[in-house]
């Protein structure tokens, strides 16, 4: 059997990877995919927790975080469309309107 | 003290962070989008492993098939080229990155460390009948609730991605 506690290392790591990416990248594309890294290491944890329990709940709740990325996803895709319609580019360093 | 079920987690463990790194150290988005699916397959396989096939499944379906064909599709209709070098200070490549590093390996080692006790759990599969007569019974208003979440962002992106047509 493998120790629970690897699962939780490679869930940590995973996470902190998707921060990581989250914070080089600079195509916003990559960091949506960045936001998906995240919430698969949350993922991960929450089979990893439901196993070692014995509860389902944790599994049930991988459903509805996998519904939440989908839904997300959708409406970021759209955002992507406007902003590169709007703007000509997808880097996010030319996109701070905010900033002025 | 290694075991097959231990080989088979540390080669899919390796292949979920070797496709992390790639999906960082890649400067064009769809070399990313691809070492993204490498992760969730992999992530897919683990699921298994511990029993939970159901959503070893959807992690397939949903995940690398729906959510990351949306992705390249997206990628595919803008055209989307290389990203520019990260003009990163001297400071933040030699100062920053091993930092980060060294943080990164301390939350692993006392998450590690902190969650040794815990018990591996049953090894039997996890039936998807126990699964959906919990989704359905006990947690049926959260998941009526997700649908009008999806109904929504369906709405949402299409006005969102429409073109005005006013003139």
């Amino acid at each position: 059997m493998v120790p629970t506690s690897y699962y939780l290392v490679l869930s940590a790591v995973l996470f902190g990877l998707g921060v990581v990416a989250f914070i080089f990248k600079r195509n916003i594309l990559t960091v949506f995919m960045s936001i998906e890294l995240m919430l698969n290491g949350v993922n991960l944890a929450f089979v990893t927790f439901s196993r070692s329990l014995g509860q389902l709940q944790g599994q049930v709740f991988v459903f509805f975080v996998i519904v939440v990325a989908a839904a997300e996803a959708a409406v970021g895709m759209a955002i992507i469309i406007l902003i590169h319609r709007n703007r000509g580019t997808l880097d996010v360093e030319n996109v701070d309107t905010l900033k002025d | 003290m290694i075991t097959p079920q231990i080989a088979v987690f540390l080669v899919l463990a390796a292949v979920v962070v070797a496709g992390a790194l790639n999906l960082i150290l890649q400067r064009h988005p769809i070399h990313s989008a691809l070492s993204l699916i490498v992760v969730m397959v992999a992530l897919a396989g683990l699921y298994l492993l511990q029993g939970a096939e159901f959503v070893a499944a959807v992690q397939i379906i949903v995940y690398a098939g729906a959510i990351m064909v949306l992705f390249i599709f997206v990628i595919m209709v803008l055209n989307a080229g290389a990203e520019e070098c990260a003009n990163v200070s001297r400071w933040a490549r030699f100062v920053g990155v091993p930092l980060g590093v060294v943080f990164l390996v301390e939350v692993a080692y006392w998450i590690g460390r902190s969650t040794s006790g815990l018990a591996p759990g049953p090894s039997e599969t996890v039936s998807t009948r126990d699964l959906s007569t919990l989704l359905f019974r006990d947690y049926v208003f959260p998941f009526e609730l997700t649908s009008f979440l999806i109904l929504i962002a369906l709405l949402g992106a299409i006005v969102l991605a429409r073109r005005e047509e006013s003139n």
